[in-house]
């Protein structure tokens, strides 16, 4: 019992933060949002998964992957080709001149469903893919790679390129992939109709448990002996390797295992929003988790998940008002973080969030995060 | 490839060529169990590359490095400190982010894998091996402290601990006592006499005053080979090494 407060709440602090971001999930927002904009929340708490990715591979890692929309990408796109091949029963697509293969594959003179498509009509299949497809192809970038030591700058930049790649090859392959417009036209998951209010809401809470399991997860890797050498490793790779360590395989596993939380982001962001296309694949997609994260803090589990919040709250209500002036904002508030917030809110709330609870000494004080050690050690400075 | 010894790291005809360039050329060394010998030579003269071939962090272009006659510089740098070998840089190389007590458990022999680094649990075992080697390197009160905290001089203990809680039976120190106090230099000539027994110890070191303190044997580096070799006075006495090390 000791163990998995320690391990998977991270103690005191940790729990304690945990219980409120719960409170708010599970409780005020379903409580006070009308369905339209709890819909809304559901779709920015997916993207919470990459930014949570995020935290174990470049908060602790030190690897910026400016990829992660590849596998939100691919665990949408995986959802999607089952939701898809359900909707294209040969009864609702009787005007096709092929019936009973997806719409977009008719229109594109297909008269078969191509062999990769045919797996996806089984839903256990379907959820293996979620998770296998992001891991394996994390693995192979990631054994390419860190077995040949590109870091830093260099992955960035792969990755980014990944990225590109993948769009214009979904965009390319209208046929298979349903080209620039994505699949669409979803309707139900086994028979059950995920446009229904009530099943938004069921998903709504699918999606926030998945959210709280991965965070537990992490926190496990994060405390383990596993997660100090991140940070060691962060700090000074050749120190690990030379303990003995093959850093490269700890590069995969943590790249693979970032891999499979943003792909069950999108596989979610799917069933909910009920399309995938390669908008939510590319550059831009991309930079905005790492935005997510670096505005939540990228040290922090739980900070993220407010960082993506805010930060998708800001665009719905600025873009409503001052369409054109949202991007130009956000590449400020990045760059104001970077500058002035090194470790995002989490690390605004380490710095002054603690102060003011201070003057409330009969409350509890909550504390949206662990303690950054970087963070901890400037201040002793 | 070269025949067995009874020494305990054989060196022969290592030649390591950059562009052209041998920093260190067909050079031949051996050191006994046990012993603690000293490399010093002026700058550029191949010291710190010796030690970097032994770890595997520059692969030689010719020879062999056997290490208890096993051939270490076909070997992966993680597979070369499994053999029994441990690096300290001539910078501190520690994890500034972790605390002293985090930079030992990080460096301890078990939980080497992915999934043992996951499963690692810190037992009594663990901890009481930590604290044995944090009484070692003088650090034992200092074991919740952010090692970014640490003065110069115990960081580098800090990172000799670091090696010695893997329990390698060859040492490669690269200027242990640089930037250390004359009170620090003295605590680690009897930290170095003292952790030299059972293992092989090699020193690359400047100061010569605290070369003869420690040293059982003295090889001169120079230009990439082997100028002289011998006890101390022997060398000290050498006219080559007085001409292009000593003498000024």
């Amino acid at each position: 019992m000791n163990f998995v407060y320690e391990r998977f709440l991270g103690g005191k602090n940790g729990a304690i933060g945990i219980a409120i971001l719960a409170a708010l999930i599970f409780l005020v927002f379903p409580l006070f949002l009308d369905a339209f904009r709890l819909g809304m929340v559901g779709k920015y708490l997916t993207y919470a998964f990459a930014a949570i990715s995020l935290v174990l591979l470049w908060g602790y890692g030190g690897i910026l992957s400016l990829g992660q929309g590849v596998f939100f990408g691919l665990g949408g796109y995986c959802m999607a080709m089952f939701l898809k091949l359900e909707a294209s029963d040969p009864i609702s697509t009787k005007i096709q001149s092929t019936p009973g293969i997806p719409d977009f594959m008719d229109w594109n003179q297909l008269t078969e469903l191509p062999w990769f498509w045919i797996p996806f009509e089984s839903f256990s299949f379907t959820l293996l893919a979620v998770i296998l497809v992001p891991a394996i192809f994390a693995f192979i970038i990631g054994f390419s790679m860190f077995k040949r030591r590109v870091g830093g700058v260099y992955f960035a930049i792969i990755t980014q390129v990944i990225a590109v790649i993948l769009t214009v090859l979904i965009v390319g392959q209208q046929g298979f992939t349903g080209g620039i417009n994505g699949i669409t036209d979803l309707k139900t998951l086994n028979g059950w109709d995920i446009r229904e209010d009530s099943a938004k809401y069921i998903l709504y809470f699918i999606n926030a448990a998945l959210l709280f399991a991965v965070i537990f997860i992490s926190r496990f890797i994060l405390t383990s002996k596993y997660g100090r050498l991140l940070l060691a490793m962060r700090d000074k790779e050749d120190r690990v390797r030379f303990s003995g360590y093959d850093v490269s395989n700890f590069k995969i596993f943590v790249f693979c295992f970032s891999a499979v939380i943003s792909a069950i982001g999108g596989a979610m962001f799917t069933l909910q929003v009920g399309f995938m296309s390669p908008s939510f694949v590319g550059i831009v997609p991309s930079i905005e988790m790492v935005i997510f994260a670096a505005v939540g803090g990228r040290m922090s589990l739980i900070g993220v998940v407010y960082g993506t919040l805010l930060v998708n709250f800001g665009r719905t209500t600025f873009s409503e008002s001052f369409p054109e002036l949202w991007l130009f904002l956000m590449g400020g508030l990045f760059i104001a973080v970077v500058m002035f917030f090194p470790n995002g809110l989490a690390g605004i709330w380490d710095k002054y969030g603690k102060k003011l609870t201070a003057y409330f000494p009969k409350k509890a004080k909550p504390a949206l995060t662990q303690t950054d050690p970087a963070l901890a050690a400037e201040d002793a400075k | 490839m070269s025949s067995n010894t009874d020494y305990a790291l054989a060196i022969e005809g290592l030649t390591v060529s950059f562009d052209g360039f041998k920093a260190v050329n067909d050079l031949s060394l051996y050191v006994d169990k046990d012993e603690l010998r000293v490399v010093i030579g002026p700058n550029g003269a191949g010291k710190t590359t010796l030690l970097d071939l032994i770890c595997g962090k520059t692969k030689s272009t010719e020879g062999s490095i056997k290490f208890n006659n096993k051939e270490l510089s076909k070997l992966s740098e993680h597979q070369i400190v499994h053999s029994g070998v441990g690096r300290k840089f001539q910078t501190p190389s520690i994890y500034e982010n972790l605390t002293v007590y985090e930079n030992l458990e990080v460096s301890y022999p078990k939980g080497r894998t992915v999934f043992g680094a996951l499963m690692f649990e810190r037992t009594d075992e663990v901890d009481k091996r930590i604290k044995e080697v944090a009484a070692d390197i003088f650090l034992g009160d200092f074991l919740e402290m952010e090692s970014a905290l640490l003065s110069h001089g115990q960081k580098q203990w800090l990172e000799i601990g670091m090696l010695l809680i893997q329990d390698p039976e060859l040492l490669l120190l690269d200027e242990p006592v640089a930037g250390m106090s004359v009170k620090e230099r003295e605590l680690t000539a009897e930290l170095l006499n003292r952790i030299c027994k059972g293992r092989s110890v090699l020193v690359i070191e400047h100061d010569m005053e605290f070369v003869e303190r420690i040293a059982h044997k003295v090889t001169v580096l120079h230009q990439g080979a082997i100028l002289a070799e011998g006890n101390m006075e022997t060398v000290q006495n050498n006219p080559d090494v007085i001409e292009v090390y000593l003498g000024h």
